[in-house]
């Protein structure tokens, strides 16, 4: 019974996915609600469901998606973007739904903070070599590659995003506080951080109810990740996998950055992919934002400040230099029912027309080289954030960005770390006691 | 009525009374034994098969794993006592044992309290007494995670209402999920919220099995209604109280769905754990660092937890009232 309506309304939405090709995109609740229908096809389409992570548009594959769903009747992609958090819900999930051999979808999407352990556990994975994938090499930089080869040479995973890095602000409150409004010039005014923290003193002695910075934890990453390539490349984990949070001066200075911002009063006290932190957004609670190219789809989709403040968010480059934060993957669990399916939808999802979309729909930047080097994507200009020219901001240094270690335990630590780093600004753990803190919770969770 | 019909018959019809003192043969005597004493137990088995499966069998695995260092992704090792002697010794446990006594106490006891003010308000005759007894009922209906959803905006620390109502007073912005004794109370109100109105009906019926001639005894003899309340109700209801304090002393004591909610599904309740309950430290400990291990260890002192803390509650209960 189950199977069968579920074919119905599948055959369903294809259908009304045919009939609006060409017109305005269909919401989801318009297909969905249209079910019924006479299901006369014999053998349905093969359904892949594809589980991604993130606020706002996520892995920003909607547009893609549905041109696919459009022009393959016999392999449907069902589109499952499960939680926003990846270290606390996501990939705890996926790790049962991995372990227990039950539960993931055909394709999922793995945070580079998950890579780590994903790599040790070859049994997990499909082998994308015995589906041709291995031809992908060439579109990839190479660590962006490798990162999706296992140990013993297994290719279980090809590259969707990566990072790259930007500051948002919100120009409208920047000329209403008296400050330069244009993008070039906001980047002038902050080459280094002490030069953004001056910055947004004279913004809040103007601005009563808005803070100059959302909370601590999302520049804390961008300093780290900034610093991680000054030390190595490195930030929880060396490449032995052994715990250096101690001893790693990028974390010690990002900590100390982050302190810095929530002592001087700049936070808005909000933590980063949380229901209060989409609401602050929403209530114009902050003017600026640590802006990997990924967070462009978190701010402009309806989750985040959504449709009220487009053109009012601007792209202005970030202090202290490029870094590279977050960039995901996408990979076959081996229980998934149709691999075969499941890798070529893999195969799409990653090469350059979807990549392509997925940068002028959400703003991710791919890490497909062929797509980073379309003149769509170089010459692409992002209309929410005021025309920023996007494409010249992230894709100019696309080539240039390092990867950073992450360990096999690195999402577990880092989801203690940002715990301390947050509890410092509401004030539940003193200043003082901070990096102690940090530290013997890092130690705990890699335990 | 047709069973009363046959009833009527069989008394009617003459029973041969030889039948009792034959001895029967071997294949009735099987279906004899099946029917009186094998039936009964078949006729019940199904909840203790249930039982058997889904309660005893999962109670002695996490006991059998609560004596390994199991890493769902590593490794599976014998370490005794040694989780249970790591745990005593880990403050995040204790932590959360203290989070979960006290939002416990907060919410138990205003809760037991209004239940019973509210139980006895409703015993008596009114307009529309089923209209009003079924509206206490309501909020259990509404689910868990909606009713800690919307405290969980009324809570906001910069757009909540609470807060806001706060400041017509002079009272500065309270930071519900940063501060400890805030947030027990913000969960203590969603617990209450939801089940005052279950408790005050299950005394409510407690109330209504005490013979009414015991109020007008006393009434004769000048008693007020608040002597009948604190010499008649209370002690007679008893047993009903008995049963509804274990019951809130189970479901406190193993408090999850709100106090995740509140953190946004995120079982380490709080930046610091301020508000994280055993059951979430369970959970954290199995399913975020998977340390099936030491969560069955955790779970196991819960366990404890609960037999203690009904026993206590056991023990005040029966003094209520005094005499027997």
């Amino acid at each position: 019974m189950i199977g069968h309506s579920r074919r119905g309304k599948l055959l369903a939405v294809a259908a009304v996915a045919a009939l609006a090709l060409g017109a305005t995109a269909c919401s989801d609740d318009s297909t969905g609600s249209a079910s019924g229908g006479g299901s006369s096809a014999a053998a349905g389409p093969v359904t892949i469901t594809l589980q991604t992570f993130g606020g706002g548009k996520n892995f920003g594959y909607k547009e893609a998606v549905d041109k696919w769903n459009a022009e393959h009747k016999d392999i449907q992609i069902k589109y499952d973007n499960l939680t926003d958090q990846f270290e606390q819900v996501y990939w705890p999930q996926m790790i049962q739904w991995l372990q227990s051999g039950a539960g993931a979808g055909d394709v999922v999407g793995i945070d580079e903070g998950g890579m780590g352990l994903a790599k040790a556990h070859p049994e997990w994975w499909a082998d994308l070599g015995e589906y041709g994938l291995q031809n992908r090499k060439n579109d990839f930089a190479p660590w962006k590659w490798e990162n999706g080869v296992t140990a013993d040479g297994k290719l279980f995973a090809l590259g969707t995003d990566i990072g790259g890095m930007s500051l948002c602000y919100r120009r409208d409150l920047f000329e209403k506080a008296g400050l330069p409004s244009d993008r070039d010039e906001v980047s002038k005014l902050w080459p280094t951080w002490d030069d953004f923290i001056k910055v947004g003193h004279k913004f809040q002695d103007k601005i009563k109810n808005t803070k100059f910075v959302d909370g601590t934890n999302t520049l804390y990453n961008v300093v780290l990740v900034q610093e991680a390539a000054k030390n190595g490349n490195v930030s929880y984990f060396d490449k032995d996998n052994n715990l250096i949070v101690d001893k790693n001066p990028a974390v010690k200075t990002a900590y100390e950055f982050a302190q810095r911002i929530s002592q001087e009063g700049l936070t808005a006290k909000l933590r980063n992919f949380t229901p209060e932190w989409n609401t602050g957004m929403k209530k114009s609670a902050f003017a600026t934002l640590g802006c990997p190219s990924w967070m462009l789809g978190v701010v402009s989709g309806d989750g985040g400040a959504g449709p009220e403040f487009k053109g009012k968010w601007d792209v202005a480059a970030v202090p202290g230099g490029g870094g590279n934060w977050g960039g995901s993957w996408l990979a076959v669990p081996k229980q998934s029912k149709h691999p075969k399916e499941a890798a070529m939808v893999l195969d799409y999802l990653t090469g350059k027309d979807a990549q392509v979309s997925v940068f002028n729909y959400a703003g991710n930047m791919p890490s497909n080289l062929q797509a980073q080097q379309d003149p769509a994507v170089q010459g692409a200009t992002n209309e929410y954030f005021n025309n920023a020219p996007v494409g010249e901001i992230f894709a100019k240094s696309a080539s240039a960005l390092q990867p950073v270690f992450l360990g096999v335990k690195h999402a577990q630590v880092k989801n203690a770390i940002e715990s301390v780093v947050s509890a410092i600004d509401d004030g539940s753990v003193p200043y003082s006691q901070g990096w102690q803190k940090l530290v013997d919770d890092a130690v705990k969770a890699a335990g | 009525m047709s069973l009363h019909v046959d009833a009527g018959q069989r008394t009617r019809a003459p029973m041969p009374p030889s039948r009792r003192h034959v001895r029967p043969g071997p294949g009735r005597s099987f279906l004899t034994w099946l029917d009186l004493k094998a039936a009964p137990y078949l006729l019940v088995s199904p909840y203790y098969i249930l039982f058997l499966a889904f309660g005893l069998f999962p109670l002695g695995f996490t006991l059998y794993y609560s004596f390994f260092d199991y890493d769902l992704t590593g490794t599976v090792e014998w370490t005794g006592l040694g989780n249970y002697v790591a745990m005593l010794d880990d403050p995040a446990f204790w932590r959360a044992v203290v989070n979960t006594l006290a939002m416990f106490v907060i919410a138990t006891v205003p809760q037991m309290l209004l239940a019973l003010l509210l139980a006895n308000a409703l015993n008596r005759r009114m307009r529309g007494q089923l209209f009003v007894r079924l509206g206490v009922l309501l909020p259990l209906v509404t689910s868990v995670v909606a009713v800690a959803v919307v405290f969980t905006q009324l809570y906001g620390r910069d757009w909540g209402v609470v807060n806001w109502i706060l400041s017509w007073f002079g009272i500065d912005p309270i930071d519900w999920k940063a501060e400890r004794l805030p947030s027990w109370l913000a969960i203590a109100t969603m617990v209450d919220w939801r089940w005052t109105g279950y408790n005050a009906i299950i005394f409510l019926a407690g109330m209504q099995t005490i013979p009414k001639d015991l109020y007008e005894a006393a009434s004769i003899d000048g008693a007020s209604r608040r002597r009948q309340f604190w010499q008649i109700t209370v002690p007679m209801l008893r047993p009903t109280m008995i049963f509804v304090v274990l019951n809130s002393t189970i479901g406190g004591l193993t408090l999850f769905a709100e106090p995740t909610t509140f953190y946004n599904g995120n079982v380490h309740g709080g930046t610091t754990s301020q508000f994280q309950t055993v059951s979430m430290f369970i959970f954290e400990q199995g399913f975020r660092e998977f340390d099936y291990g030491y969560a069955s260890a955790a779970a196991w002192l819960l366990f404890l937890l609960i037999l203690i803390g009904s026993a206590i509650n056991f023990l005040l209960i029966r003094r209520i009232g005094g005499n027997k």
